[in-house]
């Protein structure tokens, strides 16, 4: 006769070195075998679409910053004035537009930092961490140089960015991008090859084509399910029809496959970095808009690739100078709901690894 | 040959070299005088475990100041995993009001002598989300008693080090032992 054992509900978080910020999962345990996960969100739920009604095109643009994912502001910026300048009908002169991808880019490499260290945590590799935020420090040091914050930018505004690139940026950021190709190597000797990672990651918490698809997961998730699509590619925005770059897609699924997509992701970022480096012209940076903007009545939805997928606002615009009503759509919200079809059936233990390698932001899932 | 005696303020915790000189200077034997609650606040101010907790942007911050560019375990500070191994909160982004409870039990699961700092003007006083805004809380400090303020959005890790320094200081000063005593010498007279 088979031992029947009784069902155990566990409480992860809200305060839990490995949630990732304040998210609580009720998880309900077989054994060690992981029966059932509700996450329980909303720690973090900080109004922002409500306040944005309040506050006219240009002030959202710094709360854009702090109100959603804040692992990569510029991501959130970009989506905003995107948004605005859809709807506006508003130029963006050429030399903006390639600082922009430039800094979206960079932005892209140091969320992908922070997911990589506090992965190789969760998984007792402490070196990771300290490693990828070595890395994370040079590109906060040409963010402060080029926008004067290190994480919270307000860098870019409707029309434009706020300021011309400082002198001799470009060449710092060149030599980052050499810095940084060399240092990515080290990381495929740290966690790449090594066997506990590969036991702790390779096989665990897949998630297969289609629940990816139904779950509407996007990024760096749904392509290591094997789902080639992007942003940046199905809907070019900025210059990235421009240049030339490839997708990482893996059949996979597992954390294992998520990790590598976002290892190549930067490789590719650093690709796109040095072709706009390349290519950058000169001139304007921004062009007139008005500081009290009014945009015309109507709607958009504007969609951009953020670190973690697919970033979209939808602009409701009544003719006042703010917005009557936004909405946001976080990919990391959608991810974290492909978590439960993740983790079933997986060890307790694992639930750990499965939750670091969708890699969620709190403020992204409850904005 | 004998050496001049050197002047030594009194009660004062030395450094290592400094106080070897004076030893040597002392004849026939090794004394530094000091008060017993100065060599405890001297090594509680130097061995400050925060919690590690996270709310939000100001976290990333946090983790920033104890990585590899300004680590913060130089100066004793090491991030705890759990209230019960914590001295000290380190309220790191804004709070929302389905998380203030959390931040209070915590808070009460820490032992005493317990510290809070409140990181960031969200924690301090709600920040950019203190108008027109229904779910964050004005402020950590309407939950917990704050002991450091560090205002910034989001402060850079040198003013979270900043802060740290001037909580140590802070935990230098205390009557640490004399409270201590007080407190037993009164449930003594109660009993
Ligand atoms: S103070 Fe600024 S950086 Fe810190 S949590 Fe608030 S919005 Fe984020």
């Amino acid at each position: 006769m088979a031992l029947r054992t009784e069902e155990l509900m566990l409480n992860m978080g809200p305060q839990h070195p490995s949630t990732h910020g304040v998210l609580r999962m009720v998880v309900t345990l077989d054994g060690e075998n992981v029966v059932d996960v509700q996450p329980d969100i909303g720690y973090l739920h900080s109004s922002v679409e409500k306040m944005m009604e309040n506050r006219t095109y240009l002030q959202n643009i710094a709360l854009v910053d702090r109100g959603m994912d804040y692992l990569s502001a510029m991501a959130n910026e970009e989506v905003w004035v995107l948004a605005c300048e859809r709807l506006g009908k508003i130029e963006v002169p050429e030399r903006a537009r390639y600082i922009r991808t430039i800094m979206l880019e960079l932005q892209r490499i140091s969320s992908h930092l922070i997911w990589l260290g506090t992965f190789g945590i969760d998984l007792g590799a402490f070196t990771a961490f300290l490693w990828a935020m070595r890395e994370r420090e040079r590109i906060m040091d040409l963010f402060e140089s080029a926008t004067g914050g290190r994480l919270h930018h307000v860098y870019f505004r409707i029309g434009g960015v706020f300021e011309d690139l400082p002198e001799g940026w470009t060449d710092r950021c060149e030599e980052f991008c050499d810095y940084f190709l060399d240092r990515l190597p080290e990381y495929d000797e740290l966690l790449t090859g090594n066997p506990i990672f590969l036991a702790r990651t390779q096989g665990v918490g897949v998630l297969p084509l289609d629940t990816a698809i139904a779950m509407g997961a996007s990024g760096p998730v749904a392509r290591a399910s094997g789902l080639a699509y992007d942003v940046r590619k199905a809907h070019p925005y900025e210059v990235y029809e421009r240049v030339e770059f490839d997708i990482p897609v893996r059949s996979e699924g597992d954390c294992y496959a998520r990790y590598l997509v976002r290892l190549e992701e930067m490789r590719q970022s650093v690709r796109i970095i040095r072709q706009c480096l390349e290519r950058l012209p000169a001139g304007e940076i921004r062009s007139k808009v008005a500081v009290t903007l009014r945009l015309p009545k109507g709607e958009v939805y504007a969609r951009t690739e953020s670190p973690r997928g697919d970033l979209g606002i939808y602009l409701v615009s009544d003719g006042a100078d703010r917005p009557y009503r936004v909405k946001i759509r976080a990919p990391a919200f959608s991810n974290l709901y492909a978590l439960t079809e993740m983790m079933r059936g997986w060890k307790v233990a694992d639930v750990i690894a499965i939750l670091g390698s969708i890699d969620i932001v709190l403020s992204d899932v409850d904005r | 040959m004998p050496t001049e005696p050197q002047y030594v303020p009194r009660s004062q915790v030395l450094p290592l070299d400094k106080a070897l000189e004076v030893i040597d200077a002392l004849p026939g034997g090794g004394v530094i005088l000091t008060k017993v609650e100065e060599v405890l606040n001297w090594g509680r101010a130097a061995s400050v475990w925060p919690l590690t907790f996270g709310l939000a942007c100001c976290a990333i911050e946090m983790m920033q100041a104890y990585a590899t560019r300004f680590d913060m375990d130089r100066m004793g500070i090491i991030p705890r995993a759990t209230p019960r191994q914590a001295d000290c909160i380190i309220v790191a982004g804004r709070a929302t009001i389905k998380i203030a409870p959390i931040v209070r039990r915590l808070w009460e699961q820490m032992p005493e002598p317990k510290y809070v700092i409140s990181m960031g003007s969200c924690a301090t006083c709600g920040g950019p989300f203190y108008y027109d805004n229904y779910s964050i809380l004005k402020g950590i400090d309407q939950v917990i008693p704050v002991d450091v303020y560090v205002p910034g959005w989001p402060p850079r890790p040198e003013a979270l080090i900043e802060g740290l320094l001037n909580l140590q200081d802070k935990i230098k000063k205390e009557p640490f032992l004399r409270r201590r005593i007080a407190r037993a010498a009164a449930a003594a007279t109660q009993a």
